[in-house]
């Protein structure tokens, strides 16, 4: 056997955040039987320290960078970039359903450790080079996602939501694979920068027919997971069935790390392809963003407005993507991170309004929030704002730079429709915003409790980075410039 | 002349047969309506692609191939044990089997 199948000290320590929180994870579920029910939010600490700790050694990885495992993983700063975001988005759902799961009496370990794993799955395919590794990073937080999903037990909603996320996961899973078996076919190879210089090889390049057969099949599977038209259908109803705090990492961390992987792939490995991608992109892009917004249009349950927004926002990263340039890569990476912030932000408001059972998702639900809790109407209304993309918040960036980018690359009429798009996209934002401070708050319902701590304290953060990236763009775009210089 | 079988199976008839089987999964998974039965397609999808990865895997003469073949297994197996869970709990709630019984979250 040779030397090299042991992996070095140095390479172990470029993986040593997954490794931390698959111990933590692991460790979570062995203490679980131990801890008394009324103990159990000491997992939820013990995750939460897990996860400072990996966001701690994916500081350490960053300062020596370079591919683990015989090229298996390279982690980078673009790889880098995207594990923070995604640990990140790891310790605000803690912060927020820690009360949520208490208050019906759900709270146990499981939650904490599964959430754990989808969280190493996700930093895998930020970081995987090889399309093997991509697809079991993929699982890894995919099925880990649909226990979550379907975390309450005996809630019909909570069981559709699973059902329907496995089936059409699982069902996604499989055409990717076998966009990869036919990848492996016509390259001999699932390394993506052996794939690349396949494709730009003429004497080894392969068959034209097959090769659009195996991107095709690729497409189908990533556009399923970042929830692109025309595979969107999901969304909704796996967003409004799940438990509002895990549908508030559904909608930023599973996404981001997919984007990390899409534009991981369509940017080295099947860069020599652009020209054939590009339509594709370009079509999905704007049927994207149409489909998300006037569907949001007409919502009334506040879960599912949210599912179309986060539908409509994958629509304009895809922008970013159809111009297949190092600019929309570094667009694209400062989106996910405003949109990942402001998002999760919004769900920790509306977990904080549901209530136990989630009994109040409806918009109506939320009026008269501006006058009964004053902070949690401002802190959504900042939300909102940003989601809609007005300026001094980090969502006005985020449109900013990717309509550049497409208007500097010569993508007139897609930067014309998107801009339209988000114009229209004001209208439902502006509604739960007027809904909540000019009409009165419906009679004979419950007192709303104070918000909890964990709450309050996953939205005010949420809040402040939205500001910061809002007031100081450069500082996060510096680093994203630099992590796509590897695109080039 | 009688029909005469080659000597050696090509490729293209693995590749053929595996392609069969992964439209007449996907084709499963969009027409039927029996829970149980839909996931039996998705399982029936990834065994195709574990038929595409060995058939190239041998025409290359590599093993890499073969070893993903094993990866897809033990990932199928993996989504098998949740998949049956949540399937489970599906039925222990609304007794029935049938996907547009179980569709209630709507527009």
């Amino acid at each position: 056997m040779p030397a090299s199948f042991m992996p070095s000290a140095q390479e172990l320590m470029r993986f040593a955040p997954e490794m931390l929180l698959t111990l933590a994870g692991t460790l979570i579920m062995l203490l679980e039987p131990f801890t008394e029910s009324g103990n159990k939010s000491r997992l939820a600490w013990l995750a939460l320290g897990a996860l400072l700790a990996a966001l701690g050694l994916t500081a350490v990885s960053a300062a020596d960078p370079g591919p683990a495992f015989s090229n298996m993983l390279l982690i980078d700063e673009f790889g880098t970039f995207f594990r923070f975001l995604v640990l990140a988005v790891g310790v605000l759902t803690i912060l927020i359903s820690t009360h949520y799961l208490r208050s019906g009496g759900h709270e146990s370990g499981e939650f904490y450790a599964l959430l754990l794993f989808s969280i190493v799955g996700q930093c895998i395919m930020a970081t995987a080079n090889e399309l093997i590794m991509l697809f079991i990073g993929l699982e890894v937080s995919s099925i880990a996602s649909y226990v979550l999903a379907g975390y309450l037990r005996d809630d019909k909603r909570n069981n559709e939501s699973a059902l329907k996320y496995f089936l059409l996961g699982s069902f996604a899973t499989a055409f990717l694979l076998y966009g990869i078996a036919w990848t492996y076919g016509i390259t001999g190879t699932t390394d993506l920068s052996l794939i690349r210089s396949a494709l730009l090889n003429p004497a080894s390049r392969p068959n034209e027919v097959l090769t659009a057969a195996a991107s095709a099949f690729l497409f189908v599977g990533l556009a399923f997971k970042v929830s692109a038209a025309p595979f969107q259908m999901w969304t909704p109803d796996v967003y409004q069935g799940a438990p509002a705090p895990v549908t508030a990492f559904f909608s930023a961390g599973p996404k981001a790390a997919a984007f990390a992987m899409f534009l991981r792939i369509v940017l080295t490995g099947f860069e020599p392809l652009k020209k054939e991608w590009e339509p594709l992109l370009w079509v999905s892009a704007l049927a994207t963003m149409i489909i998300g917004n006037f569907a949001a249009l007409r919502q009334t349950n506040v879960k599912r407005l949210l599912a179309y927004s986060s539908i409509s926002h994958a629509g304009y990263v895809l922008v970013a993507l159809t111009t297949h340039s190092g600019p929309g890569a570094a667009a694209a990476m400062f989106y996910l991170a405003a949109y990942c912030f402001m998002n999760v932000g919004a769900f920790a408001i509306i977990t904080h309004v549901a209530r136990r059972d989630e009994r109040y998702v409806e918009i109506a639900d939320l009026a008269g929030l501006g006058t009964r809790q004053p902070l949690m109407a401002g802190l959504l209304t900042v939300f909102l704002l940003s989601l809609t993309g007005i300026p001094l918040t980090a969502g006005f960036f985020g449109k900013f730079y990717i309509f550049k980018v497409a208007l500097d690359q010569g993508f007139i009429w897609l930067a014309i429709l998107g801009l339209l798009n988000s114009a229209l996209a004001a209208y439902y934002y502006l509604r739960v915003i007027v809904v909540m401070y000019m009409e009165p708050a419906p009679e004979g319902e419950g007192e709303l409790p104070a918000p909890a701590a964990g709450v309050l304290a996953a939205a005010v953060g949420s809040a402040i980075a939205t500001f910061f990236l809002g007031l100081f763009p450069s500082s996060l775009l510096d680093f994203a410039d630099k992590a796509r210089r590897i695109f080039n | 002349m009688p029909f005469q079988l080659p000597a050696e199976v090509p490729l293209s008839w693995y590749l053929i047969l595996s392609a069969i089987l992964f439209v007449t999964g996907a084709a499963g998974f969009l027409i039927r309506r029996n829970i149980i039965t839909v996931f039996m397609c998705i399982e029936l999808m990834l065994n195709a692609v574990n038929l595409t990865f060995i058939s190239f895997s041998n025409a290359l003469g590599k093993v890499d191939g073969h070893i993903f073949s094993f990866f897809v297994m033990v990932v199928a197996a993996a989504e098998a044990a949740v998949g049956l869970a949540i399937i489970l709990t599906v039925f222990k709630n609304r007794a029935t089997l049938e996907i547009d019984e179980v569709s209630s979250l709507k527009l």
